[in-house]
């Protein structure tokens, strides 16, 4: 497959933490423009280390990758910042300060794209009401624009973070357990909302999802890691309830569903439905 | 359960007698060295001078002209102290940022430019220590010598002083709050201002609004002391005062003080409830 059709490109990617724990092993994969993949595997496997090594947050203690067609870690400072703000992360714990208003917190997105003067002008009055306004309308929480986010739900709050990640309009979506703390039934609304966008814009979409569920109901394609190293990579309906009770193996083979407290449910009984794009 | 017949020993009471007796051991030479003796105070000479001179603050000084002069000296010391803290503001702002690490960009990842980002802070920090490390009385008797006796001495004095110090605290206060938000931003492209402004900046304001304030009360009394030497305000109405030996003068003075320091209360409570 020729590079320019590859949004994500991991060679042999390792990390070793400070400490000597080793997140990730030795992961090779190839995620191409437009695909929508979910990660899952037990807690600890991994999956949020590589995440953010996609994200450029963590830089690989060996091995290389490429983002967007670029090895992040060749660029000058200038070319990294661009590159991150082509991508776009929804964070498990939505990074927003607590007196920040909603509005504000949307636009944030974009900060990557802005030069300092338009982003300073926006802190005085909002430089584009209309945008933070559409995306918040997508996440169900339009009348929250001037609210303060610590006057927020938790879901709610969560939602915020996923418009700003919308309203980055990023070339490549990360999201890091984004609903771990959120009820099935919004879960479910936010996960397609994900997945909706990335569909629309042709963008790529890579998510770490606790709930096997979801991952299975939403995503073409699920790649399971467990102590950082990839078990399997296959479309949902290749995944046998067996190999899940595998990759859960630690966990005492419960398969974390929707549901807050991982319950045994058999693994047959999951729904899957992968969306067609 | 061990054996019944003997009591529960509290395990932290031995550690806390030790840490009691090396308090003590630690202050004890400090006291010695000062030669602070409470027996001094109560020494029969020493007590009649000190007491013939407490005896004339009373009645406070109330007339017409010296009321007005201290309220133009007042206003002079808040005038004062206000630019300083103006000033050290100015100073502050940029230099604790430069010296604020959670706002590196090359240390996510690690990325490009590490040892230029630690090189760069280096000197941002020593100036900040420079500025801090002589006290504003001393600056003041500086600036007495550059600009002139008179309240300019005394603002050039309180920026840097306090420039240094406001400079330390903030880098400190934006270091120890939530630096996930600015972090986040600066993952998604944000430069340094923007992931400040948008990420840090909201966090910690209302601890940097009550640490500023109660910097600003600290510049009110540093005026007043700078004034002894010829800074203007307060201080020097004050040092007039003593010399004269005019006790009424002095407790009026004194009433003054107590009444600045309310003031700085309540601004500071006030400006809390707004931050809030």
């Amino acid at each position: 497959m020729p590079t320019s059709d590859m949004t994500i490109t991991l060679d042999r990617v390792s990390l070793t933490h400070p400490n000597g724990l080793r997140a990730v092993n030795g992961i090779s994969c190839g995620i191409g423009r437009g695909e929508r993949v979910a990660i899952i595997g037990p807690s600890g496997a991994g999956k949020t280390t590589l995440l953010r090594m996609i994200a450029t947050a963590l830089r690989p203690s060996d091995g290389t990758l490429s983002l967007l067609d670029v090895d992040p870690w060749r660029l000058d400072r200038a070319g990294l910042r661009r590159l991150r703000s082509r991508i776009g992360m929804v964070h498990q714990a939505p990074p927003i300060p607590p007196r920040q208003r909603v509005v504000t917190a949307v636009l944030a997105g974009k900060l990557g794209q802005w030069p300092l003067w338009k982003a300073l002008a926006s802190l005085v009055y909002p430089a584009d009401i209309g945008g933070a306004q559409r995306m918040l309308e997508r996440m169900e929480i339009a009348d929250k624009l001037f609210e303060r986010c610590d006057r927020l739900s938790g879901g709610q709050l969560q939602r915020v973070g996923v418009a700003r990640v919308l309203y980055q309009q990023a070339d490549l979506i990360l999201t890091d357990e984004p609903v771990s703390a959120v009820d099935p039934a919004l879960s479910d609304r936010i996960i397609g909302e994900l997945n909706r966008e990335a569909i629309a814009r042709g963008v790529t979409l890579v998510a770490s999802l606790h709930a096997v569920d979801l991952a299975l109901h939403w995503f073409p394609r699920v790649i399971g890691i467990r102590n950082g190293e990839i078990v399997f990579d296959l479309s949902p309906v290749k995944i046998s309830d067996a190999m899940l009770k595998d990759l859960y193996a630690s966990e005492s083979a419960v398969v974390p569903t929707q549901d807050s407290l991982p319950v045994a449910v058999p693994a047959a009984g999951i729904r899957r439905r992968p969306l067609c794009s | 359960m061990r054996g019944e017949g003997h009591a529960i020993r509290d395990p932290a009471a031995m550690p806390r007698l030790a840490l009691a007796l090396l308090i003590i051991a630690l202050l004890w030479p400090g006291f010695r060295l000062t030669e602070f003796d409470l027996g001094v105070l109560l020494d029969p000479r020493n007590r009649e001078t000190m007491g013939r001179f407490v005896a004339t603050f009373f009645p406070l000084a109330t007339s017409h002209e010296f009321l007005q002069l201290v309220l133009k000296s007042t206003l002079e010391t808040l005038a004062i102290a206000t630019a300083g803290m103006a000033l050290a503001m100015l100073v502050a702002a940029p230099l604790s940022l430069a010296v604020s690490r959670s706002l590196s960009m090359s240390r996510v990842g690690p990325g490009p430019g590490r040892l230029a980002g630690t090189a760069a802070r280096l000197p941002a920090r020593f100036v900040l220590m420079f500025f801090r490390s002589i006290p504003e009385i001393v600056w003041a008797l500086l600036f007495v010598r550059a600009v002139g006796l008179g309240p300019a001495a005394g603002v050039l004095a309180i920026g840097v002083t306090y420039g240094g110090m406001l400079g330390k605290v903030y880098s400190e206060i934006l270091e120890s709050n939530d630096t996930r938000p600015a972090v986040a931003l600066l993952e998604s492209g944000g430069g340094r201002l923007g992931a400040f402004f948008y990420g840090m900046f909201p966090v910690a304001l209302p601890e940097l609004v009550s640490y500023t304030v109660y910097r600003w009360e600290c510049a009110v009394r540093a005026s007043v002391i700078m004034g002894f030497v010829g800074a203007g305000g307060l201080g020097q109405q004050m040092e007039l005062s003593m010399r004269m030996l005019n006790g009424g003068e002095v407790s009026t003075i004194l009433l003054t003080f107590l009444l600045l320091v309310v003031l700085a209360d309540a601004v500071s409570a006030l400006l809390r409830r707004i931050t809030q």
